[in-house]
């Protein structure tokens, strides 16, 4: 199902957070030159910061230090200035509580909900802000719910980088209705605004030797909704490229029609604006130790136009050999242009581009941080 | 309060963003009154040095007249000077 493009562009402004601060690229109409404004919180890890597309001015970011503990900070001028958070998110006070570790998703809630905001943290968290992040609080049950946090785990069982909530996402025609996922911990959904959360991992996969009916084994790395259909969601995971389609409660994997010297795995995923048909992912190496570097040091988009029958490779204007980087979940992005533009900062610190739905690729900044997250904005 | 002792503090670098200077004065009975205290003057400023358990951030110092301090319910003496540093490491 694919729609037509209606805006007229001015440019895109792509979000990007580092390890080491945050950058704002801000493009011509035709997506040609790009700008710099930035650094902003040099020093900070940055794991992610978004724009209020209800206003189109808010921006946040989440934020630590490797010695601080985490927070928000907040602008309201598209980053000319910052605030921080009264009360960034952080779990109750109580016998065995956890700390948020720091917070690593950020998602603007419905639009019919202006000021509030999702937060999800590592380690696994679900925050609310309902004045536009300014003060969190726990959301719903879920952060203390005793099968929840079974399926959570321990510090022991989380990643180096701390187990992570992550792709937090409202039903534009809903806003009861919100997914979310966990590294580990499988993809979850509530239809009535947090009161009842349910896994959704049918048809998921997980590590050869376990049970798939476990929910703590799954490793959801990134879940997309189509904006163009809302019962279509696509996923990258540990275990292989999943796509759902609503009211289906079985994932499909996708993934098997890659080729198979390149596999399945990898973090991030994106889907078109407006064809429920075409995504894009970024393989990863997953052998052995998983090396989380391109697949021989010869990064490729794979690019899918019928739902994952079938993909294409893409890698004009890539490195053709040695370029161990790869990709972070969250620093794969597109935005609404006519010919989408595709966006992707590595681990590396490059930050590369493409005017023609990755056809071919620019790469549009080097040297800086590793990159953990790009978002578009406008 | 008003009866704790005002102390001088010495303000970690990456911190400077809430106090201004590297050198506050602060009131408090205790050590965890004390960032209370620093907190209401710099809103923001406990939370990055104390997490939501009440537990010292792990890789943050705190010293008292030099020795270092590692529990919130440290008393604080009048004339006392209290450090807050980050750990220090390579890389």
């Amino acid at each position: 199902m694919a729609r037509k493009a209606k805006q007229s562009r001015s440019g895109t402004v792509l979000l990007v957070a580092t390890r080491k601060g945050a950058w704002i690229y801000k493009s011509d109409a035709a997506r040609k030159t790009w700008r710099s404004i930035g650094p902003h919180f040099l020093g900070h890890i940055i794991q992610h910061m978004m724009l209020d597309p209800r206003d189109g001015k808010t921006l946040l970011a989440a934020a630590s230090t490797g010695h601080l503990g985490p927070t928000i900070f907040r602008s309201t001028d598209m980053g000319k200035s910052w605030k921080e958070a009264k009360q960034p998110p952080a779990f109750k006070k109580q016998e065995g509580g956890r700390t948020v570790n720091h917070t690593f998703w950020l998602t603007p809630a419905h639009k019919n909900e202006p000021n509030v905001w999702y937060a999800g943290t590592s380690p696994q968290g679900l925050f609310r802000s309902e004045d536009g992040g300014i003060t969190w609080n726990e959301f719903s049950s879920v952060n203390d719910d005793k099968q929840y946090r079974e399926w959570m785990g321990q510090e022991q069982d989380g990643t180096p980088d701390g187990p992570k909530m992550h792709s937090v996402i409202v039903d534009p025609r809903d806003a009861q209705h919100i997914y979310f996922a966990m590294s580990g911990g499988g993809v979850h959904e509530t239809v009535d605004g947090g009161k009842r959360w349910a896994p959704l991992i049918d048809g998921m996969e997980v590590v050869g030797g376990f049970d798939p009916k476990t929910v703590t084994f799954h490793d959801p790395h990134c879940v997309r909704m189509c904006p163009s259909n809302p019962d279509r969601l696509y996923q990258q995971n540990h275990c292989g490229i999943y796509r759902l389609d609503r009211p289906g409660k079985v994932w499909k994997r996708i993934g098997k029609s890659m080729p198979a010297k390149v596999g399945d795995v990898g973090f991030p995923m994106v889907v078109h604006p407006r064809d429920d048909e075409r995504c894009w992912v970024l393989p990863m190496d997953g052998q052995t130790v998983w090396p989380r570097t391109s697949v021989e040091g010869k990064p490729a988009i794979y690019s899918t136009g019928n739902g994952g029958k079938s993909w294409t490779r893409l890698d004009v204007g890539l490195p053709k050999k040695e370029a161990w980087w790869t990709v972070k979940r969250q620093a794969f992005a597109a935005d609404r242009g006519a010919s989408v533009g595709l966006y992707f900062g590595t681990t590396s610190g490059e930050l590369w581009a493409s005017r023609n739905e990755g056809k071919a690729w620019t790469c549009i900044a080097r040297h800086l941080p590793e990159i953990y997250a790009v978002e578009t904005a406008g | 309060m008003t009866d704790a002792p005002k102390v001088k503090v010495l303000i970690a670098s990456p911190l400077l963003s809430y106090t201004g200077a590297d050198e506050v004065e602060a009131r408090g009975a205790t050590l965890g009154a004390l960032l209370e205290d620093l907190d209401a003057r710099y809103p923001g400023i406990r939370f990055r040095m104390v997490d939501e358990q009440d537990q010292l951030r792990r890789h943050m110092r705190f010293f008292v007249n030099g020795e270092i301090v590692k529990s919130l319910s440290h008393l604080i003496k009048p004339g006392d000077e209290v450090g807050i540093v980050q750990a220090l490491s390579g890389g």
